[in-house]
């Protein structure tokens, strides 16, 4: 009970080449294809043990709902097989089907009945379904007056009313509020103790990397990846910087960033160096390359020295900014900047405001400058790391020319640390924590 | 591994699986049923409404017209009305049947997308929700029969297998159309339209008597003629039917039937994918 098995699944959806040619391919006796067959998912083979956890991820149209689709039973594969055992319990997408002009009580009823439990059961369970949905007065509305949040609330209440041998969750979490979300996966997490299987499907690979012992990685209908978390989270990461301009995952986190947030050493406009051949990269809205230098590359490695997109929060990193100089300059100076999703600077600082000194460059001069962080302590999320360069630091850091700039240079995601105190917030403050007994009886 | 797509093959895990969500098939036919009367104030009574008003204006307009055809009733002033019943409540659900079966797999396009569950469910909903409209009109026009005393008897009896027939006959061509209808919608469109003049074509409004000797040889190319027929003799004249009449439309119906299984249970994985 609880395993899922998949060989050499595939799925094609057929392509005609007219409205026509299906009907002359039903018609035609010698039953020759008029098709193209048009595979979203090929060549899939994994297996689940009874009570493992896996995560699936990838790009959006990667294929991993019509896979989701094919082991539930609601698609049938093209090629391949799949095998799983036991009752299985799936939140696809939004809704399980609910009809908007019956009541939530009547939905729940007849979801229970699709999902295959008899109405003796789920009228035994109807109390602990209403308590866990915690919708109200709303149980007796039409559907259709619901919002979207309530209709997941009403939904998985109803798909995990009683534990099933595999759940299939996909995305269908990401509606809700964060403290239905967190019931949610106290409930995931209990059944996961009692011996349930998860295929969870998500795009916050922070609950992929905390729920899932193992994540298949999904590119183009081929397994890429299937690996520990990390490792598959981490290659996912690169992937998605490499198709940072194609995904509107990532582009989301890029564009916001970019939005017009203040300039750290605001520039007039009269300095902005010459345009045309001195602008090499123009990467994104606020870059800028002078003819005087340019930044050649932005790097975030681990301690091991390695290039990392994903980060647990409190690791150490280094940023190593490099940077190239056409002219001579007396005083340059480097500098970093961090922001969050929503385009807030959470950090910045330069080498002139840590008393640091590039010292004298010529022509032709490069240089690379490691920041070093002990703990990157941020919140889980997603941040983009932007850097600059100008020269003649004054006071309060401001620049008295800026020279490059390399708007949002990467992404990176940093995921919970399960190991550090629960904490809320910006940045974990990491504090200590000392307890006396001042007085009365002990 | 290609998958057997033999109606004897399937049929009894079909069954099977059919009667393991019993539970969710009569609760989607009663919502069906209360779906189409949950924002009225009538309810119900509207179910019954429709045809009533239906028959009263085929009655008002033809039945001056018709009463001379209607030969060894004349005494009878509810000939031609029962005449009409006869004919029109039972076309009526078989037109039902089809028409319901037209939309079943867009109409529950967002479940099929979601839900595992057996497909064969959805033909079955719509059958059995036009099927209780049907129950409910024609029990009330045999209520009507039993209070003019005009009560049928004994071969009242043969209703059950002429109803199976007739039932079975709209299935079969209803599931076959529908599972067309989700790659062509042209199919939908023109199973309308066929029926229209299948409507016309069966002797329902009129009575055979009025139609020229060529015109009648025509019916026999008509499957519901003889059904037709023998609901007239049935409830009219009060007379067991000429079973012999009835064995073309049978060996049709079961035609039909293994065709559309076979078509429905070939393409049900297509369905999914096509809405």
């Amino acid at each position: 009970m609880g395993h899922i098995l998949v060989s050499q699944l595939g799925k094609a959806y057929k392509r005609y080449p007219n409205r026509w040619a299906r009907l002359f391919e039903w018609l035609d006796p010698r039953g020759l294809p008029r098709h193209e067959p048009r595979w979203v998912l090929r060549n899939i083979d994994f297996s689940v043990s009874p009570g493992e956890a896996v995560g699936i991820i990838g790009r959006n149209g990667a294929g991993k709902s019509t896979l989701l689709k094919i082991i539930t039973g609601t698609t049938l594969p093209t090629e391949g097989r799949v095998a799983a055992g036991g009752q299985i319990a799936a939140l696809l997408e939004l809704g399980m089907g609910f009809h908007p002009d019956f009541t939530g009580r009547q939905n729940v009823f007849m979801a229970g009945r699709l999902m295959g439990h008899s109405s003796e059961t789920i009228a035994r369970e109807f109390g602990a379904i209403e308590a866990f949905a915690d919708i109200g007065d709303y149980l007796d509305q039409p559907v259709r007056v619901y919002s979207t949040g309530m209709q997941v609330r009403l939904a998985f209440s109803v798909a995990t009313a009683i534990r099933p041998d595999i759940l299939i969750v996909d995305e269908a979490l990401a509606v809700g509020d964060v403290f239905f979300q967190q019931k949610c996966f106290a409930r995931i997490r209990a059944f996961r103790e009692a011996g349930t299987t998860l295929l969870f499907v998500s795009h916050a690979l922070g609950s992929v990397y905390s729920l899932c012992e193992r994540a298949i990685l999904i590119e183009d209908g081929r397994i890429a990846l299937d690996d520990k978390p990390k490792a598959v989270i981490d290659l996912y990461n690169a992937r998605l910087v490499q198709h940072a301009n194609l995904d509107p995952a990532a582009l989301q986190v890029m564009e916001e960033a970019a939005a017009d947030t203040p300039h750290p050493n605001p520039l007039p406009q009269g300095e902005r160096g010459p345009e045309g051949e001195g602008c090499q990269r123009v990467q994104t809205v606020g870059s800028y390359a002078t003819a005087g230098a340019g930044i050649e590359s932005v790097q975030m490695l681990d301690s091991g020295q390695q290039i990392v997109d994903s980060l647990i929060s409190g690791s150490e990193v280094v940023i190593r900014v490099r940077i190239r100089f056409a002219a001579p300059y007396a005083d340059p100076h480097a500098g970093f900047q961090i922001r969050d999703s929503r385009g807030e600077a959470i950090f910045m600082t330069t080498t002139y405001g840590m008393r640091q000194s590039l010292g004298l460059v010529r022509a032709g001069t490069v240089v690379e400058v490691d920041f070093f962080i002990r703990h990157l302590a941020l919140a889980e999320g997603q941040y983009t790391l932007t850097a600059g360069v100008a020269n003649e630091g004054s006071h309060q850091g401001e620049f008295r020319e800026a020279l490059a700039r390399l708007q949002n240079a990467l992404a990176f995601t940093v995921l919970r640390n399960y190991d550090a105190i629960h904490w809320a917030g910006v940045y974990n403050l990491a504090p200590q924590c000392e307890i006396r007994r001042v007085g009365g009886g002990g | 591994m290609r998958p057997q797509f033999s109606p004897s093959h399937f049929v009894p895990v079909m069954l099977r699986s059919l009667w393991a969500y019993r539970g969710f098939i009569f609760a989607n036919v009663g919502r069906e049923f209360a779906q189409r009367y949950t924002h009225s104030l009538l309810g119900g009574l509207w179910a019954v409404l429709n045809p009533l008003v239906m028959i009263l204006i085929y009655t008002l307009i033809f039945a001056g017209m018709m009463r001379a055809s209607l030969a060894g009733h004349e005494s009878n002033p509810f000939a031609y009305s029962i005449y009409l019943c006869a004919g029109l409540l039972p076309w009526n659900g078989f037109a039902d049947i089809i028409g319901r079966l037209q939309g079943v797999f867009p109409q529950y396009a967002n479940l099929l997308k979601k839900a595992s569950f057996p497909r064969s469910c959805l033909p079955l909903i719509v059958v059995l929700s036009a099927l209780t409209d049907f129950a409910i009109v024609f029990s009330l026009f045999l209520l009507f029969l039993l209070l003019i005393g005009q009560w049928p008897g004994w071969p009242l009896l043969a209703l059950f297998p002429l109803l199976l027939i007739h039932v079975g006959f709209a299935v079969g061509l209803g599931l076959l159309t529908a599972t067309m209808n989700v790659f062509f919608r042209d199919v939908g469109q023109f199973v309308g339209v066929a029926l229209q003049f299948w409507f016309w074509f069966t002797p329902i409004v009129y009575s055979t008597a009025i139609l020229s000797g060529e015109t009648r040889s025509l019916l026999a190319w008509n499957p519901l003629y003889p059904l037709t027929q023998a609901y007239h003799g049935l409830l009219l004249g009060h007379a067991w039917p000429d079973w012999s009449s009835l064995l073309g439309v049978t060996v049709l119906t079961l035609l039909l039937l293994w065709l559309s299984a076979r078509v429905f249970l070939r393409l049900v994985g297509e369905i999914v994918d096509e809405l």
